[in-house]
């Protein structure tokens, strides 16, 4: 495994090594970075990050050599061997799930049950077609999962979870669908005899698990579930007779498994590139697609009415009426039982438009995610794995509902799935609960909070004396930025530009007047007039996407234009959870539609009759965009946790702290 | 003339609270006024043109000062110059060709000649039209050497002028023609300015084409009347409006666009990059238009033509040929800018404390910054259409060259 790691991890360690030059002080490397292993090794050796006083200066990009990296992986994956006791019957109780929640991607089951049905045969032809007929559910279903979270995510959750199923598969012959059993019930000695030498041979497979190995599991699954089936028909009657095809049935898989992963090799680099495609969470929702947004609508819990003037270039996106649906749904916030209170209040926050900010919506989705996860219990009958995250999916899809996901929100849902697919398996309920609040309270704690206070210490090491900062809107990293460098004694001036019709400027300049800094305010419009007197734009990212495309607040690309026009650089500040791997090229694709009524409402001093008179009218459409995109050539700098670094950096940062190592 | 110099006082006061808005209005106004200061100004029998000038002068000066922002007053009352000695100088070399065709009396210009009898007409004829020439002649080195033309011209015919009664009345007939002829030009004026609009939206449809996305900001009546012109062609487009945010004059554009049928987009003024690129003209109207082809325009405009430069949409401004300024700016952010009242941003009381400059150490800790215009630099210009055509910023200076005097380009 190291000696095919290898070709992989020297490119990866140079390249870094020319982004750690720009940041001059390379101290602590992140230990976590090196722990891919189980969750609670991280648990354990907590956080360098959160270990460390907020005012050292922690060290920003250097990220210490793959090599190590898998040597310890190798270690580790020894020594959590023990740890993943398999549960039977996951993937039987996936399939159960998903009947249970009556969520109809039928037209891939059939498909599933066909393949389950029909005798697998041993060779690699086989398995090799049906792994890409699995290949094509995998997109299709993650596809499905974006659309509709509630309903695509079994599938997907089915394929996306194989490092807990492939050491059950074997025993997952045994149960049915209906028991509910944690203990391996052992009615296959065979099988039972096999697991450990098999146990040990997924051990090793199981940091990586590329899609070669996915379709062996499969394979194996399905075989599994073949035999199931077949015991469970003839169970009633004729259970001895059935017992010997069964279990030459399950003796397949396991010559399946070494003749995979014998091929695995020369697959290797290719399905890593693969799974990383694949890893590339899929576009939003498309509304323009008449019968997805069909589909989506009779599952929804906001009765969302749409808005009479659509504007057409934006058909894709969700444009509904405001307001309308906000006192039925908070009348009855306790009587819903699919949802969690904690997650509707946070979601009626989001409906009503009281959060804004995306750390802060982040925030008080996770903080409402731990509160679920808190008064959860598993149903009987149930894995938590699959149930917890089938509810954390419905949660989500109902957030998504009450307005979409920023970028961030996004990352942290990703980062919350992976820790409960990553809970080990003989964890109790209770403890899998405490791991997983615990997880996002660090996650809270490091990759926001924390790494605010990070790039606080970079940046103010920006501002100088007698300078005129800029900024958009409101960030609350930059608010923290000018009122520390306020109080480290710099002098300066800020200039606070703000743009209809949120307003969010006026916050912004309230809590730095009220500190005593001398601020100047003006309108977007009149950026170009006071650009001139400027010498820094500091300015906040809802995200920042792989191809430096800096995707802000609407109007922060006007900013950053302008100053680029005038020479005065851009220094963008954004904690590293808000990367992301997707690119952008304009504010058209992917955005987010306002409440056009907030356009339509000017104040009411202005004495002229206005367009809202108009309002119905076909003719006239209000446009409220909420996000636009920056292209990378207008920024300077971005200030991150990892340290400063120029746009180009991004896609390096996304890719050398992936997943695993950013979320982890 | 006290009701002159009342209309005068009454027309300043307005200009300097800013109760006009819009250049156009603003130059209707003015050549009105000019116009009755014309009428009412009793000439001299004598260099009549000087006295004209001189009088337009005065009261231009005080209009300007009145708000020298509002470039518009200062481009009509120089053309308003202009008119008068172009006047003077046909007349003068219509009294030349009579001079010369004194004998064939079928002239028909305008009866003119025929008054032009006796001996001492000659020389009052020559000595008028050689002051007004010389009144027109460019700044050159010589008429700099020759020193000030009037006052020696003026003594000149003064004296022959005083030779007999018959001549005084013919020179008062000449006066009363001159006069008349500068009042038919004004005229003229004020039918170009109040016709400008159609004269601009005429060409709509050579620029305008099917589907077309236009953006537009700002408040403009010759914007409106060029797309509209365009609707009225039977092309259908689509028009964005940026909603200009402190006095939503985008609003108001929008509503009249709706009322007409167009289909129209507000978006708000950040949007503008977000949209730019989905647009293919950006159509403004012009507060004015400096000598050097930049723009003044409502606030955002140049943010606007940014956006417009990078994704390489054409800037369009259309601008009457009231709003062509034969100044070249400086430091036009600021220097032809004008701040307006921070309650369009912030309430009143909302930040009163920190607004407060007696407050504390004297200085403020807050600034409101509410800016009304916007200067676009040449090189972001596309195209300019005024009422003679479409043309290059860079032919502007010469465009101007033609509706000014060279001697009133400082007043």
């Amino acid at each position: 495994m190291d000696a095919r790691r290898g070709p992989l991890a020297v490119p990866k360690v140079r390249r870094v090594g020319f982004f750690t030059s720009i940041e001059p002080s390379p101290d602590s490397p992140r230990p976590n970075r090196s722990l891919s292993g189980p969750a609670e090794a991280i648990t354990t050796s907590s956080s360098p990050l959160s270990d460390s006083p907020s005012g050292q200066f922690i060290s920003p990009v250097q990220i210490p050599p793959l090599r190590h990296r898998s040597d310890n992986l190798a270690a580790a994956s020894r020594a959590a061997a023990p740890v993943p006791v398999p549960v039977p019957g996951p993937s039987a109780f996936r399939r159960q799930l998903a009947s249970d929640r009556a969520l109809h991607v039928g037209s891939y089951n059939p498909v599933d049950s066909l393949l389950g049905t029909s005798p697998p045969s041993s060779n690699g032809e086989v398995s090799e077609d049906s792994g890409s007929l699995f290949g094509f559910q995998r997109s299709d279903s993650a596809k499905l999962s974006a659309s509709f979270p509630n309903g695509g995510f079994d599938m997907t959750m089915r394929v996306r979870a194989p490092q807990e199923s492939e050491a059950k598969v074997v025993i997952a012959s045994t149960s049915d669908g209906r028991k509910k059993n944690v203990e391996p019930s052992g009615t296959s000695e065979p099988v039972a005899a096999t697991k450990p030498r098999k146990e040990k041979e997924q051990k090793s497979l199981k940091e990586k698990t590329s899609k070669a190995e996915r379709r062996a599991i499969q394979e194996a699954q399905r075989a599994a579930k073949a035999a199931a089936k077949g015991e469970g028909s003839k169970r009633a009657g004729e259970s001895s007779r059935a017992k010997p095809s069964k279990t030459a049935k399950q003796t397949q898989p396991k010559k399946d498994v070494p003749q995979v992963t014998s091929s695995l090799s020369e697959k290797r680099t290719v399905s890593v590139e693969k799974e990383r495609r694949m890893d590339v969470p899929q576009a939003q929702m498309q509304y323009d697609d008449k019968s997805r947004v069909d589909k989506a609508k009779r599952r929804s819990v906001v009765e969302q009415t749409e808005s009479k003037n659509k504007v057409e270039l934006f058909l894709h996106l969700p444009q509904y009426e405001r307001g309308n649906q906000l006192p039925n749904l908070s009348s009855n916030i306790f009587t819903l039982d699919t949802i969690h209170h904690a997650v509707y209040k946070v979601g009626l926050q989001h409906l009503a438009g009281d959060l804004s900010g995306d750390n802060s919506r982040c925030i008080a989705m996770l903080h409402a995610f731990q509160e679920a996860i808190n008064d959860y219990t598993t149903p009987p009958m149930k894995d938590l794995t699959m149930d917890l995250t089938g509810k954390i999916n419905g949660y989500v899809s109902f957030l998504i509902e009450c307005r979409p996901l920023s970028m961030s929100m996004g990352n942290a849902i990703r980062f919350l799935k992976n820790q409960i697919r990553k809970l080990p398996v003989d964890l109790s309920e209770p403890e899998a609960k405490a791991s997983l609040c615990s997880e996002i309270g660090r996650f809270i704690d490091e990759k926001i909070i924390l790494a605010d206070k990070v790039i606080v210490q970079h940046a103010v090491t920006k501002i100088r004396d007698g300078e005129v900062l800029l900024t958009y809107g409101f960030s609350c990293v930059v608010e923290m930025i000018l009122l520390y460098a306020h109080e480290i004694g710099r002098k300066f001036r800020v200039v606070v530009v703000d743009s209809r019709p949120n307003l969010e400027g006026q916050k912004l300049l309230r809590r730095l007047v009220a500190r005593g800094l001398d601020c100047t305010y003006t309108h977007i419009n009149a950026v170009s007039y006071i650009m001139g007197e400027v010498t820094r734009v500091f300015l906040g990212a809802s995200s920042i996407f792989s191809n430096g495309t800096l995707y802000s607040k609407v109007g922060t690309a006007c900013v950053a234009m302008v100053a680029n026009a005038f020479s005065v650089p851009v220094i963008v500040c954004c904690e590293a959870y808000k990367f992301h791997e997707r690119v952008l090229l304009d504010s058209i694709c992917s955005n987010e539609l306002g409440d056009p009524d907030a356009i339509a409402n000017v104040p009411l001093r202005t004495n002229t009759k206005h367009a809202k008179t108009m309002d119905n009218n076909k003719n006239l459409q209000f446009l409220n965009l909420m996000y636009d995109s920056t292209p990378a050539e207008y920024i300077s700098m971005i200030v991150t946790d990892y340290g400063m670094i120029p746009p180009t950096s991004i896609p390096v940062i996304v890719r050398e702290y992936r997943r695993e190592d950013l979320l982890l | 003339m006290p009701d002159v110099q009342s209309t005068v006082l009454e027309f300043v006061n307005k200009l300097r609270k800013r109760k006009i808005e819009g250049s156009q209005a603003t130059a209707k106004c003015t050549v009105e006024l000019l116009r009755s200061v014309i009428s009412q100004q009793r000439v001299p029998h004598s260099n009549q043109a000087s006295a004209l000038i001189d009088a337009v002068k005065a009261v231009g000066e005080q209009l300007v000062a009145a708000n020298p922002v509002e470039l518009a007053v200062g481009n009509v009352v120089r053309r308003v110059l202009h008119i008068i000695r172009e006047e003077d100088l046909s007349l003068a070399t219509a009294a030349m060709a009579g001079l010369d065709l004194l004998d064939a009396s079928d002239d028909d210009d305008d009866g003119n000649d025929h008054n032009c009898k006796g001996v001492g007409y000659m020389s009052a004829a020559v000595a008028a039209a050689a002051a007004a020439r010389s009144t027109l002649r460019p700044p050159s080195l010589q008429t700099l050497l020759e020193g000030t033309p009037e006052s020696a011209a003026v003594p000149y015919t003064s004296s022959s002028g005083a030779d007999s009664e018959s001549k005084t009345a013919d020179k008062s007939s000449i006066t009363r023609k001159l006069k008349h002829d500068v009042i038919e030009g004004v005229n003229h004026l004020i039918l170009e300015i109040a016709g400008c609009h159609e004269q601009i939206a005429e060409q709509a449809i050579e620029h305008i084409h099917q589907n077309e996305v236009i953006l537009t900001l700002g408040s403009s009546r010759t914007v409106l009347e060029f797309l509209c012109a365009a609707k009225e062609k039977k092309r259908s487009f689509r028009v964005f409006v940026s909603e200009g945010a402190p006095r939503y004059q985008g609003h108001l554009l929008a509503k009249e666009l709706v009322a007409r049928g167009l289909q129209t987009t507000v978006i708000t003024d950040s949007a503008v990059f977000a949209m730019i690129s989905r647009v293919n003209m950006v159509i403004i109207g012009a507060h004015a238009v400096m000598a050097n082809g930049g723009v003044i325009g409502p606030v955002g405009v140049n943010m606007a033509a940014l956006a417009a430069k990078k994704h390489a949409v054409p800037f369009v401004v259309l601008a009457g040929s009231h709003k062509l300024c034969p100044l070249y700016p400086h430091n036009p952010e600021v220097l032809l800018n004008e701040l307006r009242s921070p309650s369009e941003l912030l309430d009143f009381g909302e930040f009163s404390d920190c607004l407060d400059f007696g407050a504390g150490s004297g200085s403020p800790l807050l600034q409101v910054v509410n800016p009304t215009f916007d200067y676009v630099p040449p090189n972001l210009v596309s195209l300019f259409i005024t009422d003679t055509g479409g043309h290059n910023p860079s032919y502007m200076y010469r465009l101007i060259a033609d509706y000014y005097s060279a001697d009133d380009l400082v007043m």
